[in-house]
């Protein structure tokens, strides 16, 4: 059973037509987390604004629980959860008052759904007098996820929850996902951090307004087309330097601690780039083939 | 002999009660890339301001770029460069006006403007976009320009406040590139990042946590140190332990 399907979707805005969603086509099963993947400007944003009927499309059509976002605006509302990317929460406002007027708007109550976000609130307690507008970010972040939670939506939309977030509260907010996950909540999220691609069931990469793939994670991973290999010496920058000037058939980059690199041709010798690397004074080399990681293959994509 | 170019000792910052920055102790050499690291609330934002002559410590010492921040805070400002993710630069002046008023900010002479943006722009290869608005370019060459602009009164430190936020991956290395030619024309980095791939590109960093630093090293000493296999590992670590609820 699908919750959102998506066919041809175009956004165009101003008299330029600056076109922010080219096209885009998907399907998202009931109970997946699928994420939106891609960079700022990818067109995530407009996509989203879309299917939660916050923006006409100017092509295509898309429905959200088997309802149409034109024409079905009103119910889709009604069942839908969304988390923008700017905080959108009344400021003036307290944490419990915020919680109290989504709950009333949606004619149900604090205590009823309590259940979905009580692992978020509690964190919040403390500080549940306290103006939303003088939260810090990461308050802010599980405010705003429990009010969209609070009427136990059939799908929930999360448009870069975790931008500007630490690695530690980023992994606690993923943790919280999964739970939802397990509710039968449909989750679709945005980010720019590839790290949380694997999170997802299925991901959708986007770049300039275009969807470059949409599979599961690891099916990305195995499509990779290259042989992938990474390198590690004393001087990440010095080693980098050296792998570049070798051959003009190598494409190479800084990835963490290592060096990341990928031939054009098959017919290279990874023994030879050895032996000229270990003349080059990396003593401690260290090569070898490796995975690619989700951000690998956004790499791969985008010089495609 | 190592030039310091930044130098802390005990810098504190109260807000009433609250310690937002507790007696932090470190100093930065010159051309170093410094990556400062901590989660969301652990006191870094505040420790920059300091450093940047933006806010007076409550108490400890701190000179930048061998200024002192209480009595000299507003020569700081011209001795550094800052750039963040947020603020950067004038969406709607063109490349070219972007440059020619943080030129004039920083009291450059015109003709010394004149050759820093023929320089510029050629480097960057944005000569067809030099009369084009800011607001127009991708993310990833409004990063690129920023920095640019941010080194261009030549600064012997830079602040770069998560510069790379958003950016695609191949336009994070690009940016990257740049950082490294900077330092290697003995410009300090001092950087904060919530990738931890790119705290492994840093010489050293630092990890704040509850307004401490709780660590400084090496990347590859601290991960020796905690015996984590890379850096995400290290931060969870020490991260993992804040009490301090933002």
């Amino acid at each position: 059973m699908e919750a959102v399907v998506v066919k041809g979707i175009s956004k165009h805005y101003g008299k330029d037509r600056f076109v922010a969603v080219d096209n885009v086509s998907f399907t998202v099963n009931k109970g997946e987390i699928f994420g939106i993947i891609g960079p700022d400007g990818a067109g995530k944003t407009s996509l989203f604004r879309v299917l939660t009927t916050l923006l006409l499309p100017d092509g295509g059509e898309a429905m959200v629980d088997g309802l149409d976002v034109v024409k079905d605006f009103k119910q889709i509302r009604q069942t839908i959860g969304y988390m923008p990317g700017k905080f959108s929460l009344y400021q003036d406002l307290t944490v419990e008052e915020n919680l109290n007027f989504f709950a009333t708007v949606f004619k149900t109550t604090i205590k009823e759904n309590y259940h979905l976000i009580k692992d978020i609130y509690v964190q919040l307690e403390p500080f549940k007098d306290r103006r939303a507008g003088k939260l810090s970010g990461g308050m802010k972040q599980k405010l705003a996820l429990s009010c969209a939670l609070i009427h136990k939506p059939t799908v929930l939309f999360l448009d870069e929850p975790t931008t500007g977030v630490d690695p530690v509260s980023r992994k606690e907010f993923w943790q919280m996902l999964k739970k939802l996950k397990n509710e039968g909540i449909t989750i679709l999220v945005s980010t720019p951090y590839m790290d949380e691609a694997t999170l997802c069931d299925r991901i959708a990469l986007m770049q300039k307004s275009e969807i470059l793939a949409i599979e599961t994670p690891q099916a990305i991973i195995d499509s990779f087309p290259k042989e992938l290999y990474k390198a590690k010496s004393v001087s990440t920058p010095a080693l980098l330097n050296d792998i570049k000037a070798w051959s003009d058939d190598i494409y190479a980059y800084p990835f963490g601690e290592n060096v990341h690199f990928t031939f054009q041709k098959e017919s290279i010798n990874v023994e030879e780039l050895r032996t000229y690397l270990y003349e080059k004074e990396h003593h401690n080399l260290e090569m070898e083939p490796d995975i690619p990681s989700i951000e690998d293959c956004f790499i791969h994509l985008l010089r495609a | 002999m190592k030039e310091e170019v930044i130098i802390t000792e005990g810098l504190t910052k109260k807000f009433g009660n609250f310690t937002a920055v507790d007696n932090i102790t470190f100093t930065v050499n010159k051309g170093e890339i410094f990556g400062f690291l901590g989660a969301n609330g652990a006191g870094k934002t505040t420790a920059m301001r300091m450093l940047c002559g933006l806010s007076k410590p409550t108490s400890g010492k701190a000179t930048v770029a061998g200024i002192d921040v209480y009595s000299q805070a507003e020569k700081i400002k011209s001795n550094i460069g800052y750039m963040s993710q947020k603020f950067s630069l004038y969406e709607d002046l063109t490349v070219l006006e972007n440059i020619k008023f943080f030129g004039g900010i920083y009291k450059l002479s015109d003709s010394r403007i004149k050759t820093k943006s023929e320089e510029l722009v050629h480097r960057l290869s944005l000569e067809p976009q030099a009369n084009k608005l800011v607001g127009s370019l991708p993310q990833g060459w409004k990063q690129k320009l920023a920095f640019s602009v941010a080194i261009l009164h030549e600064p012997k430190i830079v602040f770069l406040d998560e510069p790379t936020g958003g950016v695609d991956p191949l336009a994070r290395r690009q940016f990257w590139d740049l950082i490294y030619e900077a330092a290697g024309n003995g410009i300090t980095i001092f950087i904060t990042t919530h990738y931890m791939d790119e705290a492994e590109y840093c010489n050293r960093l630092s990890i704040m946590v509850d307004g401490r630093i709780e660590a400084l090293d090496s990347p590859g000493a601290l991960k020796q140190k905690y015996e984590a296999a890379n850096m995400d590992e290290v931060f969870y670590r020490l991260a993992r332990g804040a009490k301090r609820a933002e």
